[in-house]
C-alpha cells in the first residue's frame, strides 16, 4: 500500500485535473455555451460573453456562483443571457453584495434579506435607487483617496449597478419583450417612416403615426447606444479598420442612415426572441450563422474566444490551488507519519499542480500575447509559480518534504491572493500607452518578480525552521542543517534577482525618459528588497548571525517584499484613501504583525525550543 | 601604528559597520517613501537624499534626527573604499566580490553626480510654432526684456530667490534698479471687484494690476500641480519710481509692456527658461486609445528639428519608450492636453553622468553571478561527492 500510495495520488490528481478540461456541457438543448464563445469587444480587447459574464459575476458579488431565487443553479453564461434578455428575471436574482451596514440603511434593508445575507436583487434595491445616485453623486465630489469606507462603499455599488445597466443595454432594448418583432417591423417601414420625419420637420404633409414610431424607435435606440460600453456588432464587412466594433444602440442607428437593420444587431434580437421563447432550433442555428459569418475575418479572434472559454470552464488556477492545498496537508503528516509516501505524494501534487498553473500562466499570455507579468493579478500568479518553482527542485535535492510543505503554503497563498485581485473585473487588460514594451515586461518586471518570489520562500522555510523548532521535537541537526543551507541560497538567488530586476527597471527608465533612478515609490520599494538581502548576506559573512539569526531575518524579508508588493501601490493611490477600513490594507497590516511575531517567536531563548534539546 | 590608528581603521573596515549603514538607509528609504505623501517626490529627494542630515522643525530650529543620504552614501563609500583596500587580495574565488562592490561604488558615485548634475525642464510645443527653450517645472524668474530692437530681445532674468528674499538688483543692462516689494510663493490670480468702494486700492500703480489681484496660496506638494509665485515690484531711477507692477507666473498672464528714456521693455515673471542652440518644431501630435474605451493605446509626436547653422534639419518621433537624444538631453513624450492635439508636451532631461549606473550594473551582475555561481557549484559538487560517499 505505502509503495502504490504516491502513485495513487498522482493518477487521482490527473484524473481530477483531466476531468476540469473536459468542454464545458449545455445544461440543457439550447447552445448556450455556443453564444458564450461569441466574441465581443469590451476595454479594447476582443473577448466572448462567457468572460463578460464570469468577470461581470465577480465584480457585482465576488464568486462566479449565482442562482436564481428558486435556487436553481445557473451557469455564468445563462446568467448573463438572462441579464441580456430576460431583465425582468434578471431583476429579482440576487447578485449584488453590499456588506456596508451603512449602504444597506440607505435602502431600509437588513443583512437577512438578502442570499447569504449580503446578496440583493435589482428589485430590493429599486424603491431607493434615486437615494443612492444621490449619496454617490455627494461622493463623487470627495477626492478618492480621502473617502470615507461608506463613501467608496457607495461607490462601489453605485459603479456595480451602472455595469449591470450597460450590461442589460448591450443587445436590445431591455424594455420590450418583443424587439425583434420591432426590429422587423423597421425593416418594413424605414423607409416610409424616414420619410414621414423628414416631411415633419419641413412642415409639410406626413404620416404622423409613422412619423411617431419611427422617433420612439430612434430615441430607444439612443438611450441603449448611450447606456452601454459594449461594442458587440463587428464592423461592416467592406470596414478595412477591424477595431471599429460598434455598440447594439449605435449600429440601430444607422439603420436610418442606410435604410436596412444591422444583420448582426437583427441577430441578437433572435437570440432574444429564441432564449425568451425557449426555442433550441432557433437559437442554435442563429450561433451558427452568426460565427460562420465572423469566421471570415475574425478567424484568429475567434479561436482565441473559443480556447478563453474552454480555459474558463476549466478554472486551472482553482484546481492548482485545491492540489497545492492538499500537498501542504500531506506533506505536513509526512513528518509525522509515512515520510516516504507522503512526501513522494505531496512532491507529485506539487509538480501536478506546478504544470496546470504553468499551463494556465502559458495560456494567459497566448491569448494577451504579452509577456507572464502585466498586471497585479499576474504578479500574483507568476510569484507563486516561480517560489513553486523553486521548491520542487530544492525538494528534489533533498526529499525532506520541506519543500512540498512551501510550495503548497506559498502556492496557495499567492493563488488566493490572486483570486481576490480577480473581483475587479477581467484580469487580461490592454497595457496603457506607458507600459506598451514587451521586451521589458519579459525582462524587468520578469526578473523582479522572481526575484519577489526567492524572497517570499526564503521567509517560508524560515517560517518552517521557527515553527517546527519551536513547537514540535522534529527539528533534528540535520533537518536544522539542510534548512539553513537552503535558505542561504535562496536568499542569494533572491540578491541577484531582485538587484538584477531592479537595474533593469533603471534601465527601461533611462531609455524611456532619461533618467536611471527616480526614487518613486514602486522602485524604493524594489531597492529596499535589495537591500534587506545584501543585510542579510553580510550579516552571515560578517559572522553576526547564525542560522536563527538568518531565519528571523528571512521571515523579515516577507514583510519587505510585502511592502513593495502592495504597500508602495496603497501609497500611489495616498496613504489616506486605504486609512484602516480598506481590506487590503487590513490584510497587509495583519501579515505584517503575524511574521513580527514570528520572529518574536524565533527570538525565544534555545531552551524554551522543544527541538535541540537534550534527551 | 597607535591603538587609536588602529580602532579608526578596524571601524572603517569593519562589516559591522556596512550592516549598520545597509539598515539606515533601508530606512532611510522607507521613511522616505511613507513622506512623498506629504512633500511630493521632489522635495523628498532634497530633504532625505540630496541632504547630510534629515532636518526636523523644532520651533523655529532645524534640527538633524537622521543621517541624510549624503552622509550613508558616503560613509558607505569609505567603508567600501577602505575594506577592499585592506583585506584586497588578487584570487578568483575573491573576484565576484571585489566585482560587485566595485560596481557598488561606481554606483554611489554615479548617484551623487546625477544629483549634482541632473536637470529636468520641460517643452510645451504647439503645431508649426518652432521653440528654442524649455522651461523649468519648479524654478520661476522675472524677466525683463528690453525690446527695442525688433531683431533681438535682450533679457535680463531675476532669479527667484532673489524675488522672495525682497533683495534690490541693479543690472548693468538695466537703467533702473528692480525692487521686489512683496513676494508669494504660491498663488492664485483673479480680476479686481468691479466696485471701487468696496475694494482696497490697488498695489500696483501700473499694468495690469490696476485690474488684477493676487490671492496668496499655500504651497502646494502636489506632484501634478505646481506653484505659482506672483509679486508686486518697483522700479527705481536715481530720479525716483517708475511705477510698481504685479507680476505672476501664471501662463495666462503676458508680460506687461512700458516705455522708458526712449526704449521699450516688458516685465513678467514666467516658467524659468533654459535656452538651446537648436529648435524643435511639432509637425503632428497623434495620440489612439483602444476601441471604445479611454485608455491610451499610444501618443507620439512628429518633430521638426533644426539648428540656426542649418547642420541639422530633420524629422524625429518621439513616442513612448522612444525619447530624442540629442546634444546631451534626452527628449520625451510626457503629456498632452486633452482634447487638445496641437499640443505636445515633452519633458527635457539633461545627466551627463547617464552612462555610469549601466557599467556599474554590468559590472555588479557579473560579479554577482560570478560570487553565486562558485557558491552553486561548490554545493552541487558537495552533494555529489556526499551521495557518492
Amino acid at each position: 500500500m505505502k509503495k502504490f500510495f504516491p502513485l495513487l495520488v498522482l493518477a487521482l490528481a490527473v484524473a481530477f485535473i483531466g476531468n476540469t478540461l473536459r468542454p464545458p456541457r449545455n445544461p440543457a438543448a439550447i447552445d448556450v455555451n455556443g453564444f458564450g464563445r461569441l466574441p465581443v469587444l469590451v476595454n479594447g480587447r476582443i473577448k466572448p460573453f462567457d468572460t463578460v459574464a464570469r468577470s461581470s459575476l465577480l465584480q457585482l458579488q465576488g464568486r462566479q456562483s449565482v442562482s436564481t431565487p428558486e435556487k436553481r443553479k445557473l451557469q455564468p453564461i445563462e446568467w448573463l443571457l438572462d441579464v441580456f434578455f430576460r431583465p425582468e428575471l434578471a431583476d429579482t436574482y440576487q447578485h449584488f453584495e453590499i456588506v456596508h451596514p451603512d449602504v444597506l440603511a440607505i435602502f431600509s434593508l437588513k443583512a437577512q434579506d438578502g442570499q447569504g445575507e449580503k446578496r440583493f436583487s435589482l428589485s430590493q434595491l429599486q424603491p431607493r435607487i434615486a437615494e443612492l445616485q444621490r449619496q454617490a453623486k455627494l461622493a463623487d465630489q470627495v477626492e478618492a483617496a480621502v473617502r470615507t469606507s461608506f463613501q467608496r462603499a457607495v461607490m462601489q455599488l453605485y459603479g456595480n449597478l451602472v455595469h449591470y445597466q450597460r450590461l442589460r443595454h448591450a443587445l436590445v432594448a431591455p424594455d420590450r419583450p418583443d424587439f425583434l418583432g420591432d426590429l422587423l417591423k423597421l425593416q418594413d417601414n424605414v423607409k416610409a417612416g424616414v420619410d414621414a420625419v423628414r416631411a415633419r420637420q419641413a412642415g409639410q404633409p406626413h404620416d404622423e403615426a409613422a412619423a411617431k414610431a419611427m422617433t420612439e424607435m430612434g430615441e430607444r435606440f439612443v438611450v441603449m447606444s448611450e447606456s452601454t460600453t459594449f461594442l458587440v456588432v463587428p464592423p461592416a464587412a467592406d470596414d478595412p479598420d477591424l477595431t471599429a466594433w460598434k455598440s447594439a444602440g449605435a449600429a440601430l442607428l444607422d439603420t436610418f442612415r442606410t435604410g436596412t437593420v444591422n444583420p448582426a444587431a437583427l441577430a441578437y434580437a433572435g437570440f432574444a426572441h429564441a432564449w425568451r421563447e425557449g426555442q433550441p432550433g432557433q437559437f442554435n442555428q442563429l450561433v451558427e450563422l452568426f460565427r460562420a459569418d465572423l469566421t471570415k475575418r475574425f478567424a484568429a479572434p475567434l479561436e482565441k474566444c473559443n480556447a478563453e472559454t474552454r480555459f474558463n470552464a476549466a478554472q486551472p488556477f482553482y484546481s492548482s490551488m485545491t492540489l497545492y492545498a492538499l500537498a501542504f496537508f500531506l506533506a505536513l503528516i509526512s513528518w509525522l507519519v509515512w515520510p516516504d509516501a507522503l512526501g513522494r505524494a505531496a512532491f507529485w501534487l506539487v509538480a501536478v499542480a506546478w504544470v496546470v498553473a504553468t499551463a494556465g500562466i502559458a495560456t494567459r499570455m497566448w491569448l494577451e500575447g504579452r509577456p507572464p507579468v502585466t498586471n497585479l493579478y499576474s504578479s500574483a500568479l507568476f510569484i507563486g509559480w516561480g517560489s513553486v518553482g523553486l521548491c520542487l527542485v530544492l525538494e528534489s535535492i533533498y526529499r525532506n518534504a520541506i519543500g512540498s510543505v512551501a510550495a503548497g503554503a506559498v502556492g496557495f497563498a499567492t493563488l488566493l491572493i490572486a483570486h481576490h485581485l480577480s473581483l475587479s473585473g477581467d484580469t487580461l487588460e490592454m497595457m496603457r500607452a506607458v507600459l506598451d514594451s514587451n521586451f521589458w515586461l519579459a525582462t524587468h518586471v520578469v526578473v523582479v518578480t522572481a526575484g519577489y518570489s526567492a524572497t517570499y520562500l526564503a521567509g517560508f522555510l524560515a517560517i518552517i525552521y521557527i515553527v517546527r523548532g519551536v513547537f514540535t521535537r522534529s527539528l533534528d541537526r540535520t533537518t536544522a542543517d539542510a534548512l539553513t543551507r537552503m535558505v542561504y541560497g535562496i536568499v542569494c538567488f533572491a540578491t541577484l534577482f531582485s538587484f538584477v530586476g531592479t537595474i533593469l527597471g533603471g534601465i527601461w527608465a533611462d531609455q524611456s525618459w532619461g533618467r536611471f533612478w527616480g526614487w518613486d515609490p514602486k522602485e524604493n520599494g524594489a531597492l529596499i528588497i535589495v537591500i534587506w538581502n545584501a543585510i542579510i548576506l553580510h550579516a552571515r559573512w560578517g559572522g553576526m548571525i547564525k542560522s536563527r539569526g538568518l531565519m528571523n531575518l528571512a521571515i523579515g524579508g516577507n514583510i519587505v517584499t510585502s511592502w513593495s508588493w502592495f504597500g508602495t501601490n496603497m501609497l500611489g493611490v495616498g496613504l489616506h484613501s486605504y486609512g484602516f477600513t480598506d481590506a487590503a490594507f487590513v490584510a497587509l497590516i495583519a501579515f505584517v504583525a503575524s511574521q513580527l511575531a514570528l520572529i518574536a517567536v524565533g527570538n525565544l531563548p534555545l531552551r524554551t525550543w522543544r527541538s535541540f534539546r537534550p534527551a | 601604528m597607535n591603538d587609536r590608528v588602529r580602532q579608526v581603521r578596524s571601524f572603517f573596515v569593519s562589516m559591522k559597520l556596512s550592516v549598520v549603514l545597509l539598515v539606515l538607509g533601508l530606512v532611510l528609504v522607507f521613511a522616505a517613501t511613507i513622506d512623498q505623501v506629504n512633500l511630493g517626490i521632489w522635495a523628498v529627494q532634497e530633504k532625505y537624499f540630496r541632504s547630510f542630515f534629515v532636518l526636523w522643525p523644532v520651533g523655529r530650529m532645524a534640527v538633524p534626527v537622521y543621517p541624510g543620504g549624503y552622509l550613508i552614501g558616503g560613509l558607505l563609500l569609505l567603508n567600501l573604499v577602505a575594506a577592499h583596500l585592506y583585506r584586497f587580495s588578487l584570487s578568483w574565488r575573491k573576484a565576484g566580490i571585489q566585482l560587485t562592490h566595485a560596481g557598488l561604488i561606481l554606483l554611489l558615485l554615479g548617484e551623487l553626480f546625477t544629483g549634482l548634475l541632473q536637470d529636468d525642464f520641460s517643452m510645451r510645443l504647439t503645431r508649426d510654432e518652432p521653440r528654442n527653450y524649455s522651461e523649468s517645472y519648479r524654478a520661476n524668474e522675472l524677466a525683463i526684456v528690453d525690446t527695442t530692437d525688433a531683431k533681438f530681445d535682450d533679457v535680463v532674468a531675476v532669479p527667484e530667490n532673489i524675488l522672495s528674499d525682497l533683495r534690490a538688483v541693479q543690472h548693468p543692462k538695466l537703467p533702473f534698479r528692480v525692487v521686489p516689494k512683496e513676494y508669494y510663493p504660491n498663488s492664485a490670480i483673479g480680476s479686481r471687484p468691479a466696485d471701487p468702494q468696496a475694494a482696497t486700492p490697488p498695489r500696483a500703480t501700473q499694468g495690469i494690476g490696476l485690474n488684477v489681484e493676487l490671492t496668496p496660496l499655500p504651497i502646494t506638494y502636489k506632484q501634478d500641480e505646481r506653484n505659482v509665485p506672483g509679486a508686486l515690484v518697483e522700479l527705481l531711477t536715481g530720479d525716483g519710481s517708475l511705477g510698481t507692477w504685479l507680476v505672476s507666473a501664471d501662463p495666462r498672464m503676458p508680460p506687461q509692456r512700458f516705455e522708458h528714456a526712449g526704449r521699450s521693455y516688458t516685465i513678467g515673471m514666467r516658467f524659468a527658461r533654459a535656452y538651446k542652440p537648436f529648435s524643435l518644431t511639432l509637425l503632428k501630435f497623434s495620440h489612439d486609445r483602444y476601441s471604445g474605451t479611454e485608455i491610451p493605446k499610444n501618443f507620439s509626436s512628429s518633430i521638426r528639428l533644426t539648428t540656426p547653422d542649418g547642420r541639422d534639419d530633420r524629422e524625429v518621433l518621439i513616442y513612448m519608450n522612444n525619447p530624442l537624444r540629442y546634444s546631451g538631453l534626452t527628449f520625451y513624450q510626457a503629456s498632452f492636453e486633452p482634447g487638445n492635439d496641437k499640443v505636445t508636451i515633452l519633458q527635457v532631461v539633461r545627466n551627463p553622468s547617464w552612462l555610469v549606473p549601466y557599467i556599474a550594473c554590468s559590472v555588479m551582475t557579473l560579479g554577482l553571478l560570478w560570487q553565486f555561481g562558485i557558491h552553486l557549484f561548490g554545493f552541487i559538487a558537495k552533494r555529489r561527492n556526499a551521495v557518492r560517499a
